[in-house]
């Protein structure tokens, strides 16, 4: 089936079959990697998008269910010629390491930034808790989110 | 796989009659990951997203009729969180951010899992579950609607579009023990309710027993009312825990939950 949907403003349109997520079609079809295919059940949050400005994770939508819709991915928030203040957070912050919770826990954040613009080390934790680094590298994502808000730790 | 998506409420019921064997899909958090792992291949799948009827809530005379596609995320918000704490509160423990923005009531229904969040609030809140289909509408207790783990009473033309409940404004909480206090299912989970109107204590547990378990106390038994849980659930050894944890977990939930109610 031909599904047609905004990603990160502009218009596009893809074949998809029927039970492939929203993940895979922007992936593999869409030729945009940005978001992560992990745990493929919602788990880890390295598929983090945002689809009508609402926080998902892309593996767990139906890419039929996109269709009409607007999708915002990492690559939205801001490319290497001008990032995102949450982009340029955790670089400033090295809040990366082997890197591939990144893209979910940016989109994540800037939600997070979006609702809430100075958020407490407690909404912090609760809104980045779907999204899991291996690494176990909480600490400097902490001090990306906290420098991305302007809080001073 | 072919994916349906009706406009209007009468068209995902007629698809439905029409396609027995099709799945529904709302927030997809749970069809999702069957079919990512390739554990269901249903004949067509039919996306509820564009149903507005089955979004929001409504009242009728004193009653709240929440739509079955209500997500965990807007009962966590004001008047639902206000007037339904103890959903609102087991609505919080659900999944992360990603999974309470797309999850939904009606899913939880539909799933029917033993773990459902939503379940034991909805139950101690004595909530009605509206079913409808091509051939009309019928509202089951649910009670009657939950028949066993992942088994529920709807006829193969069916659909959840709402849950009717009436707020009994008794104090309640919900309490639910897991290895985390995001992403978990539940070891097991309990809701409570000191209704003093109806001269009553109303507990109902989640993942203690092949469905979600009511039990209900005069408001003078407060003192037995642990042990009457604990002995009324009916739990098994799994991966998640013990039998014997469980039932030992619910007798301290219910102390607990006692004591927040009843100050």
């Amino acid at each position: 089936m031909r599904i047609s949907l905004t990603v990160n403003g502009e218009q596009r349109e893809t074949d998809v079959w029927g039970g492939e997520s929203l993940l895979y079609a922007l992936r593999e079809r869409l030729d945009l990697p940005g978001s992560k295919n992990a745990c493929e059940q919602g788990e880890c949050g390295s598929c983090s998008v945002l689809l009508d400005d609402v926080l998902v994770c892309s593996c767990l939508v139906l890419a039929a269910q996109a269709d009409g819709h607007q999708v915002t991915t990492v690559e939205g928030l801001g490319d290497v010629d001008g990032l995102h203040r949450v982009q340029e957070a955790f670089v400033a912050a090295g809040a990366v390491q082997c890197g591939f919770c990144t893209p979910g826990l940016v989109v994540a954040t800037a939600d997070l930034l979006e609702r809430v613009p100075s958020p407490s080390d407690d909404e912090i934790r609760e809104a980045l808790s779907g999204n899991l680094c291996r690494c176990t590298g909480y600490q400097k994502i902490f001090d990306a989110v906290r420098l991305a808000a302007g809080i001073n730790a | 796989m072919d994916v349906l998506t009706p406009r209007s409420l009468d068209d995902a019921l007629r698809l439905k009659a029409e396609l027995p064997d099709a799945r529904f899909v709302q927030g997809g958090t749970d069809v999702l990951v069957e079919l990512n792992f390739d554990r269901s291949r249903p004949a067509a799948l039919i996306n509820l997203n564009e149903v507005a009827e089955l979004r929001g809530f409504t009242r009728e005379n004193g009653s709240l009729v929440l739509g079955s596609g209500l997500t965990y995320t807007e009962l966590m918000q004001p008047p639902l969180a206000v007037e339904l704490p103890a959903l609102a509160e087991a609505s919080r423990t659900v999944g992360s951010p990603q999974i309470r923005n797309r999850g939904t009531l009606g899913g939880n229904l539909g799933t029917a899992s033993p773990a459902g969040d939503a379940l034991p609030p909805l139950l101690v809140e004595a909530a009605e579950v509206e079913i409808a289909s091509v051939r009309g509408r019928r509202t089951l207790p649910i009670g009657d609607f939950l028949l066993g783990p992942k088994r529920n009473a709807l006829e193969p033309d069916e659909l959840v579009v709402a849950i009717r409940i009436s707020p009994s404004g008794a104090r309640q909480t919900f309490m639910k023990v897991g290895p985390r206090n995001a992403m978990v299912i539940a070891v097991c989970s309990l809701a409570l309710s000191v209704d003093r109107e109806r001269g009553e204590l109303r507990a109902a547990f989640g993942s203690a027993g092949p469905v979600t378990g009511l039990v209900t106390a005069p408001l003078d038994e407060a003192e037995r009312f642990p042990d009457a849980v604990a002995a009324a659930a009916s739990p098994i050894d799994d991966v998640r825990g013990t039998a014997a944890y469980r039932r030992h977990a619910l007798r301290v939930l219910t102390g607990r939950a006692l004591e927040r109610c009843l100050a």
